[in-house]
């Protein structure tokens, strides 16, 4: 039988009878397994552990950009959710809203990517859902996923852990790197390819640690609104000062320059492959050196600590002073993740 | 806004374009208010043009300034 | 760290030499910021009162220009291509971000070049290129205005909100409503004009004035040379940041301002129009210039309790201000000092002002 090859996506592929078929079997010549290919309703998993459960949306633009494109980074932020609350990643479900006039060769080319994402997560997609919308009515692909893990020993569940004075604030690397590498493609500055986002999937960083020391307290993954932001929950949560020193943050030097030209402090920009771990004093240094053996942790640092009662950050700077890192208020430009 | 940092001219282009490095990266800008720039000169970028060509003799000024300065006030009176 | 060190010498020198209460004021947004992203008042001694002038282009753009600019692109089938701050300074008729929700097409860019490439690939839209900074951004757009008529592109336009410091600063000086004992003048514009663009303003005031960096260091030492000739009452003009600013200024970019742009009166909020002050696209390219097509007059009304005029003139500081933290963030700005990232108040709120 003839395969129906179209160039466009268009409303005839949300009709929910061969339209959709037609995405549906592209779907699954990329991301078949035995659960997703029954096709049901619902997909039925047989899971006996403590579940965590997460979802999220993702609308960026460019949908392809430096390091990687929209259906990566709907697998890699799903699975850093559940990484970030001890969970092992096992599966995915996975949505597009995709404006017509969509390029299928596009569409193929992310879901390549989600396979690869997923194949490298160990994670299954199995459950989904295609619609279309008319020109004008959304921009371009919309994905949506939600994600459910496993949490799978007394090791893992991050729930009775107590933050406390003299806690130390590691991240695994670099800042800003994906918030800044989108905003300069988005401003129509000509990069190379050293200037990309830092897109990542941050399990297999994390569970390891989880499993070795007993000192991590507190994980989250600084997405929108960059590592001042999650410090300003993290502070407002446990109600303590955290105290951050400039000279120590991780910053690649062409974050560090594109943000003077930007005027955009790398402390707002979107990380999409760091996690922040909050971690016992005693515990610190050598959950940095644990790390930092991990190719995705080489330049992690112990940035700062949680210092006093209190509920906001200071940023030490590199000449002395100290001053407010407040919570983001502005916009800095849309559609960034 | 946006600071003017001074950055490195790795290539001139044509067209009064050059490269300039960016840490690890490039950015294109033009040249066209700085005509004698050559390649290796470090220059001030605001809004994608060179304003300006670092003068590397005047960069010293700061730290010779402070040595005066430091002979000048120190209580001590190390002439 | 050599830089903390470095710091250190400078602020101690300053300690060492400051005696007298004084008010030094600055004249551009990126010092704004820095001073705050720096926490540089900590290290002053309490006898130096630090002043932010209306160094910002986009704060001190008037409500009536931003009003002229809202009316058009509602009124008329325009793109609008624009630097970031100013798509969020609200009119009396919204903002620019909230044309965005009416279906106008709004592009920030980096570099005024962008339009160029803009317009060519969308040769069905009209656009117009919003020029808004002081001296240090003008040749840019000039450089773009030229080019766009050698390439004859034909659907991009241009709204000049260019204004010049010097006549600000006198403005400043005139009004007298503070005590200004020393300018720390603005490294940038000082780029494009030289220290001999200020010899005019200088001979006439005599006021002390050292052209300074931005880089924390920079600052420390404009401050320490701007001091220094206070205590010792020199009236100097003093280029405290000869590696990037020389005597004359930068020829090439004068003169592409002279090629594209007239002096004309401007309106600058918080001091009302001022003459010859502004820069208006000249008769050569008037075809490119948006007022040359559309030039009425807008009713507009001023933002009650909003007093960005006065933070502008360094009266006020920015908690002077009623609305300031209470109906007036930078989540909700009122005022254009609080959008803008070269703001006072947006600085001032964003770094903790002088708390710490």
């Amino acid at each position: 039988m003839e395969e129906k090859v179209s160039e466009e996506i268009v409303l005839y592929h949300g009709n929910g009878g061969d339209g959709t078929k037609e995405l549906i079997n592209e779907i699954l010549k990329n991301l078949d397994n035995d659960i997703l290919r029954k096709l049901g309703d619902s997909a039925i998993l047989n899971l006996k552990d403590k579940l965590a459960f997460t979802t999220d949306s993702y609308v960026i633009s460019p949908q392809f950009f430096n390091g990687g494109d929209i259906g990566k980074l709907s697998v890699y932020g799903t699975v850093n959710d559940l990484a970030v609350c001890g969970a092992r990643p096992l599966f995915l479900s996975l949505s597009f809203i995709i404006e017509e006039g969509f390029l299928f060769s596009d569409f193929k080319k992310i879901l390549q990517s989600i396979k690869e994402a997923s194949d490298e997560c160990d994670i299954k997609i199995v459950t989904g859902d295609t619609k279309v919308v008319e020109k004008g009515k959304g921009d371009k692909i919309f994905i949506n996923t939600s994600g459910i893990g496993i949490i799978e020993n007394e090791n893992r569940d991050l729930s009775k852990r107590k933050v406390e004075k003299g806690d130390l604030v590691i991240i695994n690397g670099g800042i800003g790197e994906h918030g800044i590498s989108v905003m300069l493609e988005r401003l129509g500055i000509k990069v190379d390819e050293k200037i990309k986002s830092d897109l990542a999937p941050l399990d297999k960083l994390i569970l390891p640690i989880l499993d070795k020391f007993k000192g991590i307290k507190f994980l989250r993954d600084p997405t929108r609104g960059g590592v001042a932001t999650v410090l300003n929950e993290i502070a407002n949560k446990f109600s303590y000062e955290i105290e951050i020193l400039e000279e120590e943050l991780p910053i690649k030097n062409w974050v560090k320059e594109a943000s003077n030209i930007l005027g955009i402090d790398p402390l707002y920009a979107a990380n999409e492959g760091k996690v922040i771990i909050i971690a016992s004093k005693n515990e610190g240094e050598d959950i940095l050196k644990f790390i930092k053996q991990n190719r995705l942790g080489v330049d992690s640092k112990i940035i700062g600590e949680l210092k006093n009662d209190g509920n906001r950050v200071y940023l030490k700077t590199e000449i002395g002073t100290r001053r407010i890192v407040d919570t983001l208020k502005r916009d800095i430009l849309p559609r960034i993740c | 806004m946006c600071l003017g940092i001074p950055l490195k001219v790795v290539k001139l282009k044509e067209n009064d374009l050059a490269l300039v490095s960016m840490g690890e990266s490039y950015l294109e800008i033009s040249t066209v208010f700085t005509p004698e720039v050559k390649e290796g000169d470090y220059v001030i970028v605001h809004a994608g043009f060179s304003i300006s060509i670092l003068n590397k003799d005047e960069l010293e000024e700061v730290n010779k300034a402070l040595e005066e300065a430091k002979i000048i006030y120190d209580d001590k009176g190390k002439g | 760290m050599m830089i903390k060190e470095k710091a250190e010498e400078l602020v101690n020198l300053i300690n060492k030499i400051s005696k007298k209460e004084i008010n030094l004021m600055e004249f551009c947004g990126t010092h704004t910021h820095e001073i705050f992203r720096y926490g540089i008042k900590q290290l002053l001694p309490k006898n130096i009162n630090l002043l932010s002038g209306p160094g910002c282009p986009v704060c001190v753009t008037s409500q009536s220009d931003i009003d002229y600019l809202i009316t058009l692109v509602e009124k008329e089938d325009f793109g609008v291509i624009t630097f970031g701050d100013l798509v969020n300074v609200p009119g009396s008729r919204g903002s620019l971000n909230k044309l965005r929700l009416k279906g106008k097409e709004i592009r920030v860019v980096y570099s005024p070049l962008e339009s160029l490439k803009i317009a060519k690939e969308n040769s069905n839209k009209k656009y117009i290129l919003i020029g808004v900074g002081f001296e240090t951004t003008a040749p840019n757009i000039a450089y773009t205005i030229i080019k766009t008529k050698e390439e004859k592109i034909e659907n991009l336009l241009f709204l000049s909100l260019h204004k010049l410091t010097p006549p600000a600063m006198k403005a400043i000086l005139d009004m007298g409503e503070i005590k200004i004992d020393g300018v720390i003048g603005p490294g940038h514009v000082s780029i494009i004009i030289g220290r001999r663009g200020w010899l005019d303003m200088f001979d006439k005031y005599k006021i002390p004035f050292v052209i300074t960096g931005f880089k924390p260091l920079e600052i420390l030492y404009g401050l320490y040379k701007l001091i220094e000739i206070i205590e010792k009452n020199e009236q100097q003009l003093i280029n405290a940041y000869p590696s990037s600013v020389s005597e004359d200024g930068n020829k090439k970019a004068l003169e592409l301002i002279n090629q594209v742009f007239i002096i004309d009166d401007a309106e600058w909020r918080g001091l009302g129009i001022l003459k010859k002050s502004g820069l208006k696209i000249n008769e050569k390219y008037k075809d490119l210039d948006i007022k040359n097509y559309y030039d009425f007059k807008i009713k507009t009304k001023e933002i009650p309790g909003c007093k960005c005029g006065e933070v502008l003139r360094g009266i006020f500081k920015p908690t002077d201000c009623p609305l300031f933290g209470k109906l007036c963030r930078p989540d909700n700005p009122v005022g254009p000092c609080m959008v803008s990232q070269e703001g006072a108040c947006s600085a001032f709120y964003l770094y903790g002002g002088e708390s710490e």
